[in-house]
């Protein structure tokens, strides 16, 4: 039935995949291989380098700082998207477009850029670095993510759901509560997700805005000037990679969700199903 | 009723009461200055095509819309410093507005929640309006296995659980086929009367205007063109756009002489001079130029020299329709380049006729209506 590739094509995709996995996959090989020395032949399989992982205070301490700053970034970015993606399904106003393009210029810019800029005015303005500095510097990332899931989210609702809600005698509050937000949960959760992985390995804002509270990015990038502790970066990058690799999950899992919530159900006429039994 | 002022018609007392309405959507205006009077009980319609500005006009009774002129009192209250959730109205939408996230029951008690029922006074009012909609345990059904009828009892249960003054429908049964759609119409009614709320229903389709309403508004381009009774709007439309939005009508040409004290007496190359009663003149008319309008049901192909008719034609046959209980023919007539249409009802034994045929039309001077 479905014809079959031609060759060239198929080794043109092997040569692809290579090209781009090869190096991750590097990783766990490396991560579980009895050598300090990053190199073939490998010697032999050891969790030691996991075990090394655990002794790293300093490690512990920049997880610490990264989730927390993971974590902030996201919920803040998810909050300003809300507002912004309420906005723009449902109000008209003067310079909405360009407005809009502003917010999402960060999604354009090179990180470097954003980072020395606010480095400089943060230098001007006699403020110190912080965690607080690279979470303002993530939240400016992330919030154009946030914005275009939750906007797709918001668009896609049905508007007459709002009013039947209001209709029905509930305030406006009460219809955001009751109505709309259960409706972009799971945009919600899908632009909370994404910010916390953007955030979570995010380097070049974080190297320039950080203080003495490095976030793990740029521990790792200072583990490298000590080849004896290469092994336990692989051994850490690994961690991150399954990590990161569950989260993109989740995240897939409730933008599908999302749009089956949203887009499919309000409008649907005939959806005569007996599963629901 | 020789001139009838229909705006100030209802025997009822005003539940709704709209005055010069004027609503413009960035410098388009779609409502043009609404004037209309609908009564406790009713059950009106509104009528005409699509962008008439009859769903605008129910979004501002709902208060999703603010009018730019006029006022709006439902029940003797002014309504246009009162928010949408306040108004003692409720809506059926036309995509129904079902909350995805909710089941049957949480549909239904939505808008309970606010009057701080107890549990078991909130699951019996779920469970009397479920089983006035005919969907008695479907409480926990999730939204998502709702079919198109199933979802359209749960809006209007939904509404009607908040016990409005006045139910507004705005198409709500342009999504069902033609089977649940007739169905449909028959069981609003019912709970309409059973429960004796005003309900204003918002329709293109002239027959289910005509089916379920006591009064109907037809509109055109943001103004009424007609209100009347569906008997009225029907038989005494006051312009050929009204007569042809309701079904189909027959235009002649004729001349009005005056008013006689038998009548008003019209003059037509077709038919000669004759007298009608002044009721066949829905609005007032000045001597002159004037349309004649007869519905095709109300002519009659005469098949015996004996069959009696006030006004009979010779024509030929065009075309036929044959839609099982009804024929419908098209007749080319000498004094006209329109042709006529004629409806006969199938019955044993009937002759259908076919293309080229000659044919003998007739009509009564009763079924006429004269118009602008």
């Amino acid at each position: 039935m479905t014809k079959r590739a031609p060759l060239s094509l198929l080794i043109f995709v092997v040569i692809y995949l290579l090209f781009l996995y090869a190096p991750v996959v590097l990783l766990p090989i490396f991560a579980f291989n009895d050598s300090a020395i990053i190199a073939f032949p490998l010697e032999g399989f050891t969790m030691r380098w996991f075990w090394a992982l655990g002794e790293e205070e300093s490690l512990f301490r920049a997880l610490k700082n990264s989730l927390i700053i993971a974590l902030s970034s996201s919920v803040l970015s998810t909050c300003f998207g809300v507002l912004t993606a309420r906005a723009m399904a449902r109000h008209q106003f003067l310079g909405k477009r360009p407005i809009f393009g502003l917010i999402m210029t960060p999604l354009f810019l090179p990180e470097i850029i954003i980072g020395v800029s606010i480095l400089i005015v943060l230098i001007q303005l006699g403020l110190s670095l912080s965690i607080w500095t690279v979470i303002a510097g993530h939240v400016l990332i992330v919030t154009p993510f946030s914005v275009s899931i939750l906007t797709t989210a918001f668009n896609n609702m049905d508007r007459s759901l709002e009013e039947a809600s209001l209709d029905l005698g509930e305030t406006h509050f009460g219809t955001f509560r009751r109505v709309i937000l259960p409706l972009v949960a799971p945009g919600l959760i899908s632009s909370l997700l994404i910010g916390f992985t953007i955030s979570l390995d995010e380097f070049v804002i974080a190297f320039f805005l950080t203080g003495t509270d490095p976030t793990l990015p740029v521990y790792i990038w200072s583990l490298l000037r000590f080849p004896s502790k290469l092994p336990t970066v692989m051994a850490l990058g690994f961690v991150l990679l399954v990590m990161s690799l569950i989260l993109l999950s989740l995240f897939e899992y409730f933008r599908r969700r999302s749009e089956k919530l949203t887009g499919g159900m309000g409008k649907s006429q005939h959806h005569v199903g007996q599963e629901g039994e | 009723m020789a001139s009838p002022s229909p705006e100030q018609q209802t025997n009822a007392p005003s539940m709704v009461m709209l005055s010069g309405i004027r609503k413009s959507f960035a410098d388009i205006e779609v409502v043009k200055g609404i004037d209309l009077n609908i009564g406790v009980g009713e059950f009106f319609s509104l009528l005409g095509p699509s962008g008439c500005g009859k769903t605008t006009l129910l979004r501002m009774i709902a208060g999703f819309e603010t009018a730019n002129e006029g006022s709006i009192a439902i029940n003797g209250n002014e309504m246009s410093k009162v928010d949408a959730h306040e108004r003692p109205t409720n809506m059926v939408f036309q995509s129904y507005a079902i909350f995805p996230h909710l089941n049957v029951a949480q549909n239904v008690a939505y808008g309970l929640k606010k009057q701080g029922l107890s549990k078991d006074e909130t699951k019996k009012r779920v469970d009397e309006m479920l089983k006035l909609v005919d969907l008695e345990g479907y409480q926990e059904r999730p939204s998502y296995a709702l079919s198109g009828g199933q979802k359209q009892r749960v809006a209007l249960a939904r509404a009607l659980i908040m016990q409005p003054k006045v139910l507004l429908l705005d198409e709500p049964l342009s999504a069902l086929d033609k089977k649940l759609r007739e169905q449909m119409q028959q069981e609003l009614r019912r709970l309409q009367r059973t429960l004796g709320i005003t309900f204003i229903l918002v329709t293109h389709d002239q027959e289910e205007a005509l089916i379920m309403s006591d009064r109907i508004a037809v509109m055109f381009d943001g103004k009424i063109a007609q209100v009347g009774t569906p008997r009225e709007i029907y038989e005494r439309p006051v312009s050929r756009r009204v007569a042809s939005f309701i079904g189909v009508m027959n235009f002649l040409k004729g001349d009005l002489n005056g008013k006689t004290k038998k009548g008003i007496s019209i003059t037509s190359d077709i038919f000669g001079q004759i007298i009608l009663d002044e009721s066949q003149m829905p609005s007032p008319l000045e001597p002159g130029a004037v349309t004649i309008g007869i519905r095709p049901e109300m002519m009659s192909v005469l098949y015996r020299d004996s069959d009696k008719a006030d006004n009979r034609l010779k024509g030929k046959v065009t075309s036929v329709d044959y839609y099982g209980d009804m024929t419908f023919y098209s007749v080319a007539i000498p004094a006209s380049e329109d042709q006529l249409s004629v409806c006969m009802r199938n019955t044993v034994g009937r002759h259908v006729y076919e293309r080229d045929d000659e044919i003998v039309i007739g009509w009564s001077n009763a079924s006429m209506v004269v118009l602008r």
